[in-house]
């Protein structure tokens, strides 16, 4: 028979354990609200805005240019490449409808304030694909432009940034996590936002992240 | 002498870069075949302990009561995807992994088993196999992708795996019982293997899963 010391030691290991064991599962799910990566980057990103490294973007006419052009400006980004048959195309309709009533909201002033750029991540998208891939979605190219990113180290270190995981499928495609990525006037990744945030969504997220 | 032996062949088999990375390639081997194999490991180890020390611990384990309650609350956090996902971008919770699997599940499992008689282990396996079933069920079901390094097919394929050992390690288990042997189950005449390989799942983890898939979170949308 045990001795009844050794059922106190027990209890005592037992409460320890459940106490030192649930802290750390509280921790890593941050309160049990956080199960996947994804999750998580999200409200990371929403408790502290993110900078984002500034690179050199390309876009479906050629030109030159970086996200910091936008600073004071809300700016929308997504990440999509054009031979992508799932999620991208929803991504983009989502997009086009946010660019239609931003454009419709500000036809009197005639000054749109909110900038989408999606940007690719296939090196095999040139700049007249994405250009088809624009034309395709009725992206004037002003208010809604499509990028490649110049270098390779800078996409890498970009979707380092915004938290892109992309995985080959072995067919040539991408799985990658999708979302809808909102910048604060300071240039910084303030929210994201599920593929198909309506413009409401987008609008709160938007004042949320530069009040 | 000979189970240390094969604890730490195989553990330094699990450790090889090469072994590694094709286990953590697929999710359904990262999962059922990695993550059992390094507690197996441990259990393997434990049962290797010196007689003095096991009676050491097993003063603050009456009945397998803490040691299972270890087990199962550290194997429930390999089994949320975040930790599947962050061991494979982190080296930190990698080499966590490693340590905690051995050491946290399998040996505390080892060394419970036999305490925990006929009835502390059926409790155990009452609460731990249905929920493996919860959590493959929740990543065959999930309408998104839950890991970031996994592809969608790889999520469903791991929850059936999951799905199938819990029911077969339930009728195995129920088949054995039936036919009198739980008694030698416990004894240490079984291969500590057996402990470790059924100790990768617990009440928390499945609980939660279910809420990733009510909440609809984890936002992985799925492409290609």
């Amino acid at each position: 028979m045990a001795p009844k010391g050794d059922w106190v030691r027990t209890a005592v290991a037992s409460l320890a354990i459940c106490v030192a064991g649930g802290a750390l599962l509280w921790h890593g799910t941050d309160g049990f609200r956080a199960l996947t990566t994804e999750t998580a980057r999200r409200r990371a990103i929403a408790a502290a805005p993110t900078p984002i490294p500034v690179v050199q973007l390309e876009d479906q006419d050629g030109r030159l240019f970086t996200l910091d052009r936008y600073l004071g400006q809300p700016v929308v980004v997504d990440f999509v490449y054009t031979g992508c048959g799932t999620i991208c195309p929803l991504l983009s309709d989502g997009f086009r409808r946010l660019d239609r009533a931003e454009r419709s909201a500000t036809r009197d002033s005639g000054e749109q304030r909110l900038q989408l750029v999606s940007i690719t991540f296939d090196s095999l998208d040139t700049p007249a694909r994405l250009r088809e891939y624009a034309s395709h979605y009725a992206a004037d190219g002003r208010s809604w432009r499509f990028a490649r990113v110049r270098e390779r180290n800078d996409l890498d270190s970009l979707l380092r940034a915004f938290g892109i995981v992309l995985i080959s499928d072995g067919r040539g495609g991408f799985q990658h996590n999708a979302a809808v990525h909102v910048l604060d006037d300071r240039g910084r990744l303030a929210r994201v936002l599920d593929v198909g945030a309506s413009p409401d969504e987008v609008a709160r997220a938007v004042t949320g992240a530069s009040p | 002498m000979i189970r240390a032996r094969i604890a730490v062949l195989l553990f330094a088999v699990l450790v090889m870069p090469g072994a590694r990375d094709a286990l953590e390639r697929v999710m359904v081997t990262h999962m059922l075949v990695q993550i059992p194999l390094l507690a197996a490991a441990g259990a393997l180890g434990a049962a290797a302990l010196p007689r003095g020390l096991r009676s050491r611990i097993a003063a603050w384990n009456r009945g397998g009561v803490s040691g299972a309650l270890l087990a199962m609350i550290v194997s429930s956090w390999w089994m949320v995807p975040r930790a599947l996902d962050w061991a494979l971008a982190a080296p930190l919770m990698e080499a966590a992994k490693f340590v905690t699997l051995p050491l946290l599940v399998g040996a505390p499992l080892a060394l419970s088993w036999s305490s925990l008689g006929s009835m502390g282990r059926g409790f155990l396996m009452a609460n731990v196999l249905p929920m493996w079933a919860v959590v493959g069920w929740a990543y065959i079901a999930a309408p998104v992708r839950l890991c970031n390094y996994y592809l969608t097919d790889q999520q469903v394929t791991a929850g059936i795996g999951l799905v199938i050992v819990s029911i077969a390690l339930g009728v195995t288990l129920g088949l054995l019982s039936a036919a009198g042997y739980s008694a030698r189950i416990g004894s240490d005449s079984i291969p500590a293997v057996f402990a470790g390989a059924s100790s990768v799942a617990s009440t928390p983890a499945a609980t939660s899963a279910v809420v990733v898939t009510a909440n609809g979170t984890g936002p992985n949308a799925v492409a290609s």
